[in-house]
Formats: C-alpha cells, structure tokens, sequence
C-alpha cells in the first residue's frame, strides 16, 4: 500500500429524506405507523451529498476543498474527520486526523481558561501528557495568560477565539482539518495562525482546509480539490482549481440568462440588467434594468438589487421601497439604477437583481459582473496591509486637534 | 520518514457493530475530563462550592431518618430501620444517578457530537464519575453510621464490590441506549422519570422484601433490581444471603445489558451527527 496520508476510493454520502409526510420522531408515531404496517418500508429519497469521489493525498501537502455552497465540502470535511460515516466507499487515513471545524466548540463557558485547555485537548484527542508539553506554548500563543483562571464566559469574543484556535493549531495530530476558521481574531492573530498552518505542512503533516476565501487557499495549500454539486470535478494544482470554481460561476450565471431556469413565480420576467464591466474603486454605479409586461397581473411590484462581492458576501441591497419606487406591471419598464457613495473593494463583483409582489417574481441571480479594478481612491499608496481589512472602503477623514 | 502510528480505514458501518475498545482506551482522558467538568460544574458559582458534596447525601439521610424511621412504620427485619433505608437508597442512587444522568447526556453535548470526532459512548459513560463520587461520599457517612449503630455486616462486605460494579454496569447498558434513542426521539426525556419512579416502587428500596405478599413475590424475584438491593444489603448490613441463582444471575444480565446497551448505541451512532 502507497504511503499515503489520505486515501480516498469511491466515496458517498446520502441522506435519506422522508418522501410521504415527514419521518416519525417521536417514539409512539414510530410505533404506532410500525404496529400499522409491520413490515412496510417507509419510502425515502435520497440525496448524493457527495457522490463516487476519489483522490490521494500525500504528506506534507496542504489541501484545500473548494466549492460552491452545497457543493459538499463541509461533508466531505466530516467524513474525513469521522464526525459522520460514509455510505459508499473506502477512507484510508495515515493517522489520527484532529478537526478546526469550529472554532470553540469544546468550550464550556462555565470552566476557566487552564480547564478548557486540558478539556478540548482530550476532545482534539491529545493525551494529558501532550497537553501538559505544550500547556505553555499554548498559553503563549493564544496570549491570555492573564486570564487563565476566569471562566471563559467572561472571556471578550477575540480573547475566547483566540485559545480556542491555539489549543487546535497545537495539535500533533498527523492530518488537520480547518473548516474556515482563519477569518477569526485580528489581523496580526491571523497571520500567526497562517503561519502556524504552514508549519505543520512542513512538518511533514498534511493540511485540509474548506473556504470560500480564495486568498487564504492560495496563501496556505499546495494543491486544492474543486467540487460541484457532489462530484470531484478537478484535483490539482491549486490554480486550476480556482479557475474551476470561477468558472463555474459564469456557467451558473449563463444558465441563469435563460429565465425559465430562474427561480420565482414567472408572473413577470427581467429582460435585460447591465452595468459597466470595469470601474474603479469609487465610481457611482449604475444598473439598467430591464421588465417584461404582464398586464393580468394586479397591483404593482418593486425590485431589490444585492450587490455582492468576491466571497458571496452581499455588500449592499438596493430595495426600490425604501426610495419609494413601485412599477406597473402593465407596461414593460425600464429603470436605472444608481449608486453614489459606494466605495467597493478591487475584485470581481455579481449583482443579483429581485422581482417582487408578496413573494418573489423572478430572481436572477448573478444577472451581471464587473471588475472593480486594484486603484486605491486615497490619495497615499500603503501596503496592503493598510487595506486589506473590511468590506468595503470608506471615505473617510482625519482632523488633527494639536495634544489633547 | 518512518511514521510508526496505524493507518486508520472508514468504512460504511456494518449492522452489528461492537465498539473499538482500544480508541475508547486512547481517549480515556476525555471520559475522565467529561466527568471532572460536570462535578465542576455543579458547583461552581454557589457559596459554599464543594461542601454541597458532602451536605446532600447528609440532608437525604436526614429525611429518610425523619420520614420512614419515625413517621412511617415499614418493616425492615433485623436492623434499625434508618440503615436499612440508607443502603437501599445508596444502591438506588447509583444505579438511577447513572441512567438519569448518561440519558440526555448526547443532547446535552450536541454541538459536540455534531463538530468534533471523539468516541461517543464516552459522553453517557462519563457521567458515572459524578454519580460515584457522591456515592463515595454517602459510603463514608454510612461507615460512620455503621460505627454508631454498632452493626458489623460480616465477611460479606467482601462482595461489596461485585453489586457496586453490577449497579454501574446495569445502570450504564440503560444509559447507552437511552441516550442514543434520545437523539433521535427526544421522548425518552420525558418517558425516563417515569420509568425510573415506577422502577423504584417496585424494588425493595424503602421496604423489605419480606413485606411483598406471598403471591406477587415472584413478580419481585424476577426484578433485577430486587437482586441488586438484596446483595447491597447482604454485604453493607449483613442481612440474609440472596439466593445463589441471584447471585450469578445479576452479574450475567448486568452484563448482557451492557452488551444490549452497546450495540444498540453503535447502531445509531452512524447517524447521530446527522440527527441530532
């Protein structure tokens, strides 16, 4: 057998989901639809989180799982982990595998500091002997010393996720598993913490880290596995695996063009949203939308357009009841939308625009995209380290008073 | 590089499963770091912190005393009453603190079974500590209690820790099952204190033996239980010796139980992250 840290060979998970009506949970309905048909199955239908995924990872690699929301990262990630057995397949581990799936969950608000430390390394699968050799070095990363005997419930939420995430990265386990938790505690904790992952990699040990965070999967992994909709699509070099996931969002947006695929009740339709596809930073913005007619419809309707950014994260909503705007339905419309004072962040942004009545007319996701191109609207340049927190820029000023 | 750890392979579970005794034995620290948090935690932020340990079997005691040695007029052959009812209650505890408390035990801890790999069955197994730590404590008061009443139970104080682990494992076979059909259907919570109430009833815990009329003794006979309180009672006051078949009957179903227990937890544990 190859040296392997981590095997996989035709792996799958289904849940089962109750077809008729929803499955007894409680005991007496259990019993009493068994006593009724005893040997009557109930019907389920099955859905392939992950479905026949095969790969091989080697020691030393920093492997990270790409995807869409859904896509079954987060099962493949349990399954790795053992949190949950699979259906189908084979999993060959080349040692004990320690999860980050969350950051403090182990923890106890009720125990101190030194209390947790000792209960989620037993959790981590660290025996005491291990815990009590890298107590220190724990306490020191993490940096709340000061507070080792207070329960952690009085623990400010930086302090509380920072022990956390230090008694995990201290982990000797041969595989470690992240599930996105470097987006925790300030700027210099998560270099530290990046830091710290590379250098378990380089121990020899092997890395799997699920994100939607692009930047820190090109930061931390070596290769990277892209999966769609339960199916390994790609696994390689971590390049190629993000130009996988990027383009599956244009498929997606493609397909979304075509409105029959759209979601929402059809009564009307958007026929056209288009924006500029390059702007820079603080550039007003506007969207022309386009509305079919529906003159049977009764009432008006409005819209919201969701600006979003790289990360899926929706910067803004633009919703036309809050500037007063209601359409006709009778006549087919065509608006502009304008944005003033929205500084966006330099990437790649989608616009997701919403038909609305009572409920949802049609939503066209990713209905447009454009660039915001890497100029910074200030007047000094700095290093990135000076931009690269938060959502979005601002304009902003700073007055000096002389001493206070 | 010569990794010497053991490969480890996932595969889906079978339908009969026994647990994997040696990870169970690896994580040993964290069965006993569940049961060190709850003792903690049951007493943190009162007044008087641990003294709560000691202060509650004692109060019980008391009542009992008040309640069945004065008030109350229940045969309890040869010794005093109150040391009678105090080592049936000694049993009782262990044995219903155990089930009640490993029962909800996987709910309680559902972000846990949910986020992080560990041997489950160590959560419901856990909570025995908490359970045999005020059974310590209540052993001791009963020494002193023994001392003061001048009752000396014989040689058979020598079985006394086959009936402690029997009470233990019995109580732990329950336990494993409750609590793993307790993730899926929440009723156990609610069906549980019944069972236990009507368990109590019906096991000689407060009355002897002798009080059961002649024509439902069998019923007593075959309680499990009922050999339970009858071998406590054989080796903390002396009181008669069960009869053999008891004797090597306890331990057996303890045992079964515990297998029972067992599998029926391995069962479900497949999907307790999916469920719960």
């Amino acid at each position: 057998m190859a040296d392997t840290a981590i095997s996989v060979e035709h792996l799958s998970k289904a849940y089962r989901i109750a077809r008729s009506g929803k499955a007894p949970d409680r005991l007496t309905e259990a019993l009493v639809a068994r006593a009724r048909r005893p040997f009557h199955r109930r019907e389920f239908e099955t859905f392939e989180a992950l479905s026949d995924v095969n790969f091989d990872v080697p020691w030393g690699e920093a492997l990270g799982i790409v995807g869409r929301n859904g896509a079954g990262k987060s099962t493949l990630l349990k399954l790795l982990t053992r949190i949950t057995a699979p259906s189908r397949g084979r999993i060959d581990l080349g040692g004990r595998v320690g999860s980050l799936l969350e950051v403090g969950t182990g923890f106890h608000p009720e125990l101190t500091g030194r209390e947790n430390i000792y209960l989620n390394g037993a959790l981590l699968g660290m025996s005491r002997r291990e815990i009590r050799a890298r107590f220190d070095e724990i306490v020191e990363f993490s940096g709340v010393s000061r507070f080792l005997d207070t329960p952690v419930k009085r623990y400010s939420s930086g302090m509380y996720v920072r022990l956390a995430f230090s008694v995990a990265a201290h982990l000797e386990t041969e595989i470690l598993a992240i599930d996105e938790v470097l987006a925790v505690g300030d700027a210099e904790f998560q270099k530290k913490s990046l830091q710290k992952m590379r250098d378990v990699a380089k121990d020899g040990r092997t890395v799997l880290y699920v994100s939607h965070q692009m930047q820190t999967v090109s930061a931390l992994c070596t290769s990277a596995v892209y999966l769609d909709r339960g199916q390994l699509v790609h696994h390689g070099s971590v390049e190629e695996a993000m130009t996988a996931y990027r383009e599956s969002f244009e498929t997606f947006s493609a397909q979304q063009t075509d409105a029959a695929r759209r979601p929402g009740t059809g009564e009307l339709r958007l026929t056209k949203v288009a924006v500029e596809e390059v702007r820079d930073p603080a550039d007003e913005m506007s969207v022309e939308i386009e509305i079919e007619a529906n003159p049977e419809l009764v009432g008006t309707y409005f819209l919201s357009c969701h600006v979003n950014d790289d990360h899926g994260t929706v910067v803004t909503q633009c919703d036309s009841r809050l500037v007063g705007l209601w359409l006709d339905p009778s006549k087919p419309q065509r608006v502009t939308l304008t944005v003033k004072d929205l500084w966006l962040k330099p990437g790649r942004h989608t616009l997701d625009v919403f038909v609305c009545q009572m409920g949802i007319l049609d939503a066209w996701r990713g209905a447009a995209a454009f660039e915001v191109l890497p100029h910074l609207p200030y007047p000094e340049l700095v290093v990135d380290e000076g931009v690269s927190l938060g959502v979005v820029f601002s304009d902003f000023e700073y007055e000096t008073w002389g001493e206070s | 590089m010569g990794r010497v750890v053991s490969r480890i392979v996932i595969t889906p579970p079978g339908a009969l499963n026994l647990p994997r005794f040696r990870e169970l034995w690896e994580a040993r620290e964290i069965f006993y770091r569940f049961g060190a948090r709850d003792v903690v935690l049951r007493y943190r932020q009162t007044v008087i912190g641990v003294t709560w340990v000691v202060l509650q079997p004692l109060v019980t005691a008391a009542i009992f005393a008040v309640v069945f040695g004065q008030v109350a007029d229940l045969p309890s052959g040869d010794v005093p009453y109150f040391l009678f009812a105090f080592t049936g209650m000694m049993a009782w505890n262990l044995f219903s603190g155990v089930l009640s408390r490993s029962a909800p035990s996987l709910v309680a801890n559902q972000a846990l079974v949910s986020k992080v790999f560990f041997p489950r069955m160590l959560v419901p197994l856990s909570t025995m500590l908490s359970v045999l730590l005020d059974f310590a404590v209540s052993l001791v008061l009963f020494v002193v209690l023994l001392l003061v009443n001048g009752v000396n139970p014989g040689w058979a104080i020598l079985t006394a820790p086959l009936w402690i682990l029997c009470a233990l494992v019995l109580a732990s076979g329950l336990g494993l099952a409750g609590a793993a059909l307790n993730v899926k259907y929440r009723d156990v919570t609610y069906v549980l204190p019944w069972i236990t109430q009507v368990l109590l009833y019906a096991t000689p815990v407060a009355y002897a033996l002798d009080a059961v009329p002649d024509d439902i003794r069998w019923l007593f006979d075959l309680n499990p239980l009922t050999w339970l309180l009858e071998g406590f009672r054989w080796a903390f006051l002396g009181a008669p010796q069960p009869a053999v078949w008891q004797i090597w009957a306890l331990p057996l179903t303890a045992v079964v139980v515990l297998l029972g227990g067992m599998l029926v937890f391995q069962k479900l544990e497949r999907e307790f992250a999916d469920v719960i």
